[in-house]
Order: C-alpha cells, then sequence, then structure tokens
C-alpha cells in the first residue's frame, strides 16, 4: 500500500476496473522536475486524492491527466485513453475543475451553463435537459440569473462543478475544489460531490491539502512530495501502515516533514492563490 | 464564443457605447480639422469621409489586438485550462475567439456607421457595399485577434503584453492606408504599408463604402484578408495551447 504498485496499462471504464492508470509518469520543465515518476491507479466509482502540499506535483499530474500537457515520460491512460495519442478522446470523457475560478464573470450563472454545454460538445436537443440536471445536481436554482462576479464563493465553485457536469464525464477531475472557501460552502459542495458520485457513479480524482477533507472524503489517497508518489492506500490503511492516529502524520512519517514546510509553489502559484482568494471573497 | 460575446455586451452595452468614443474623437477632431484637405484624402472631397473607414478598421484593430489580454486574464483565472480540457478541437477555439473579436467590432462599427448617418458624412450607401466592407472588418479583425493571441502565448504577464500589444499596434496603424493615402508615404514606408493586411482591409472598404480606390483590385483586398486570417488562426491553433505552461 505504501509503496505505489506497479499498474497494468488497463482503463477500460468497466465498473471495478481502472478509469485512470498513471505509468512512471515524469514531467520536467527545463531543470526543475515536476513529476518524478508517479505510477498509480483509479478505480471507477472512487474518490482517489492527491494529497500534498504546493509543489508537491499533483497540478502537473490534473493537467497530464486532462490532457492540458504531454508528459516528459511515462504514459498516462483515462477511460481506455493515452493522454498523448488520443487526447480527443480523453477531453470527451472527462470534466475539469481547475483550482481558479473559471466561470465567466461577466455572463449569468445560466449562461456560463449554456455555454459550457456548447463547447463541451452537448447536442443541441439534450442541452436543455443536461442544464437542468446539472442545476438540481449542484443546487444552483436560486442564482441562475445572477452574473458570476456577483457570486459567493461557494455558488462559484458549485455551479463550476456543475458546467463540468455537463457531458455526463466519467472521471471529474477537481483540482483543488474548496480552497478558499468558507467550511459551511465548503460542506455543501462536498455534499453535492458526494451526491454526484452516489447517484450518478462518477468517478472524482481530487487533489488538496486538506487533511481533514482529503481522510473525510476519499476511497483512496496517494501522498506526493516534491514530485513523487510516496504513499499510497485508504486513510484508514495509511495511519495503520505508519502506526500513526493521522494523515498529517503519514505525511511526517513519510517524507520528514510537516504538511506547512512545502515548497509553497511557484511565484506563479502564489499569485494565482492571491487572486483565488479574492475572488472567492 | 460569439454568441458569449452577444450576450455580454448585452449585460454591459455601455462598453460599446464607451468604446467608440476614441473613433469618433479620430474622426469629428482630427477629421474635421484636416477635412479640407487633399492631399491627406488622396483627391476626395471630404476627408472625414475619407477617414471614416480606416477609423472603423483602427477601432477594430484595437479590440483585436488587445484581445490577447484576455486570453492572459484566462489563463490567470482558469478559463483557458477549462477550455482546452474540452472536446473543442484548438482551432475551433481559437477561431471562435476570433468571431468574438469580429463580434464586437461589428457591433462598434454598426454604431460608428449609425453616426457617419446621422451626420451626413458622405459615404456611399449600398447594402452591398456596406456588407462587404463589414466582411473584410471581420476578416481584418479575425486575422489581428489571432495575431494577438499568439503574442499572448508567448508573453508570461498582462504588463509585457500591454507593452507588446503597444508596439505591434501603432506602427500597424500608422503604417498603412488608414489615415492617408499609400501615394504621399515616403519610398521606404510605403513598402512596409504594401505588407501591411491593415492597408488592404482599409483599401477595400473605402472603395466599398466610398467608391475610390489607390489602384489594385477589390478582390485582392478580400483575398489578403482571407489569407491573413487564415495563416493567423493555423498558427494560433497551434501556439494557443502554450499560454498555460
Amino acid at each position: 500500500m505504501s509503496a505505489p504498485a506497479a499498474v497494468r496499462p488497463r482503463a477500460d471504464g468497466r465498473p471495478g476496473s481502472e478509469v485512470v492508470v498513471v505509468d512512471d509518469l515524469v514531467v520536467r520543465f527545463g531543470e526543475v522536475e515536476a513529476v518524478a515518476g508517479v505510477s498509480f491507479a483509479v478505480e471507477a466509482g472512487e474518490v482517489y486524492g492527491l494529497l500534498g502540499p504546493n509543489g508537491a506535483g499533483k497540478t502537473t499530474t490534473v493537467r497530464v491527466l486532462t490532457t492540458l500537457l504531454r508528459p516528459t515520460a511515462g504514459r498516462a491512460i483515462v477511460v481506455g485513453a493515452d493522454v498523448v495519442r488520443e487526447g480527443l478522446t480523453v477531453r470527451r470523457s472527462i470534466g475539469y475543475v481547475p483550482q481558479a475560478i473559471s466561470i465567466d464573470g461577466a455572463l449569468t450563472a445560466h449562461e456560463n451553463l449554456e455555454f459550457y454545454g456548447r463547447v463541451t460538445g452537448v447536442p443541441r436537443r439534450q442541452r436543455r435537459a443536461r442544464i437542468a440536471e446539472a442545476i438540481a445536481t449542484m443546487g444552483l436554482e436560486s442564482f441562475l440569473d445572477r452574473l458570476g462576479r456577483t457570486l459567493s464563493g461557494g455558488m462559484l465553485r458549485r455551479l463550476e462543478i456543475a458546467t463540468a457536469l455537463l457531458n455526463r464525464p466519467r472521471v471529474l477531475f477537481l483540482d483543488e475544489p474548496t480552497v478558499g472557501l468558507d467550511p459551511t460552502a465548503r460542506r455543501l459542495v462536498w455534499e453535492r460531490l458526494d451526491a454526484l458520485r452516489a447517484e450518478a457513479g462518477t468517478t472524482l480524482l481530487v487533489t488538496t491539502h486538506l487533511m481533514e477533507e482529503a481522510e473525510r472524503h476519499c476511497d483512496r489517497l496517494a501522498i506526493m512530495d516534491l514530485g513523487r508518489l510516496v504513499a499510497e492506500g485508504s486513510p484508514a490503511e495509511l495511519r495503520q501502515e505508519f502506526s500513526v492516529p493521522s494523515l498529517e502524520d503519514v505525511f511526517t512519517a513519510t517524507t520528514g516533514r510537516s504538511l506547512d514546510e512545502g515548497e509553497g509553489g511557484s511565484f506563479r502559484d502564489a499569485r494565482a492563490s492571491r487572486r483565488l482568494s479574492r475572488r472567492l471573497g | 464564443m460569439g454568441w458569449a460575446e452577444l450576450r455580454k455586451l448585452r449585460h454591459d452595452n455601455v462598453d460599446i457605447l464607451t468604446r467608440s468614443i476614441q473613433p469618433l474623437l479620430w474622426l469629428f477632431i482630427f477629421g474635421t480639422a484636416l477635412r479640407r484637405n487633399r492631399a491627406l484624402s488622396g483627391g476626395y472631397h471630404d476627408y472625414r469621409a475619407y477617414l471614416a473607414p480606416g477609423v472603423m478598421a483602427q477601432a477594430a484593430l484595437f479590440i483585436a489586438i488587445f484581445f490577447g489580454l484576455a486570453v492572459i486574464w484566462e489563463r490567470d483565472v482558469g478559463q483557458l485550462q477549462r477550455l482546452l480540457a474540452t472536446p473543442l478541437p484548438r482551432l475551433a477555439i481559437v477561431l471562435g475567439k476570433a468571431t468574438g473579436a469580429g463580434v464586437r467590432a461589428l457591433t462598434q462599427a454598426t454604431v460608428l456607421l449609425v453616426v457617419l448617418a446621422l451626420t451626413g458624412i458622405s459615404l456611399r450607401w449600398s447594402a452591398t457595399g456596406v456588407a462587404g466592407a463589414l466582411v473584410l472588418l471581420v476578416l481584418g479583425t479575425g486575422g489581428f485577434a489571432c495575431l494577438s493571441m499568439i503574442l499572448a502565448s508567448l508573453v508570461r504577464t498582462r504588463e509585457r503584453f500591454m507593452g507588446i500589444g503597444q508596439l505591434v499596434m501603432m506602427p500597424l496603424f500608422f503604417a498603412s492606408s488608414a489615415l492617408y493615402p499609400l501615394a504621399i508615404m515616403p519610398f521606404w514606408l510605403r513598402a512596409i504599408a504594401r505588407v501591411n493586411p491593415l492597408t488592404y482591409e482599409v483599401h477595400g472598404m473605402r472603395e466599398l463604402l466610398l467608391g475610390i480606390s489607390a489602384g489594385g483590385s477589390l478582390w485582392i483586398d478580400f483575398l489578403v484578408g482571407l489569407l491573413f486570417f487564415t495563416t493567423t488562426a493555423l498558427v494560433a491553433a497551434r501556439t494557443y495551447p502554450r499560454a498555460i505552461l
């Protein structure tokens, strides 16, 4: 469990099978190795968390899985398709919510849904029904006619997740979905995500640096540090294996540091985090 | 994306009016001051009318060139990443963005045309002439918007882009036939203007709206506009995803 096992290159999306397979993935930016030989697999229908401090390589890994970045080495398969050679097939099967708020503030909530319905290729005849479905799933009824820029942080996140559900993704990638939210908004977002998983069986791959969130909502976790996957398993398995009471202690046991002592990401990461905090109020 | 731009304009229709002020100042202050100058108007009797197509193209150029700023903003707020993770082909995203710029340019051009009609500035008001001029305007705006996206994919910050945007835009504007005919330019400037797509855009619009030509066929103006748009769109489709790095 702690040592990431070699994974079979199978990811066909059948229930119980692996929908995401990452095999010895490496991403380098010049001299910097952002992801250094990471391997893991995500089963259909589970909530899988990538846990680690800023600069651990979580977002870079997700960017490879969503076809935004080409890996330097290794390979990744999402719902049976190679992210490099079959990017379009991958993009048809996934939903992606980046860390920064990607809602267009100059459009209303409903117009944002309409826009993403169009660009994610939802057929015109099904668009209205899909939008209604996403509205109900994420509980957006009360603010559909408000401009994006007037919404609270929690509303924005729920709207954003709703826009990512319109193409009925097999896998939903959520990059720090609750960062910058207050506890109430955070709870509401997770309530909706749990409901989504229960009702639609959507596989969720979530990055987070919040231990409590990872503990409570993820079926399995991969702990990342400095581009490496240092431990993997369910929260209970990880605590048991390292004989420690919390995931924070698991991180310390595997890296020799506390989660707060991470590299902190780049200047751009820090600037983006501040901007995000401002947008979320 | 053209649809989204129309929606945004509906929510913030003051924007199009404020953006129209600058071209109107060019037209009614610069144009009025030099109204009787026949050399600047290539012999045409009213410099304001001669200037009108140039000012419409210039206003659209401003919109298009600073569209790259929107790309950098979209990268910073995550919209770009979202778009690139959708099944839309890269070329469709670039064309969609260019359409958005075209929609804004068309709306602004419509406002200017209404003002021109109300103030009695003598254009040749034919439906095909106006439609043809607007098509040329959209082709040029699309091309410059794609050029702006290419620049945005190479630049990291909005501040840097502002500097580069100015550096590109002002020479494009002044080394073209937007303000004055090529005939009065020195040889070296005329040579630059002849490879500037804005020159062909304005030349074609002037022929369609005023019925005057500085030589060369109208179809060449359309061909240059089409080639410019196609080439920049294809290049932008390749470079645009680099903007997220």
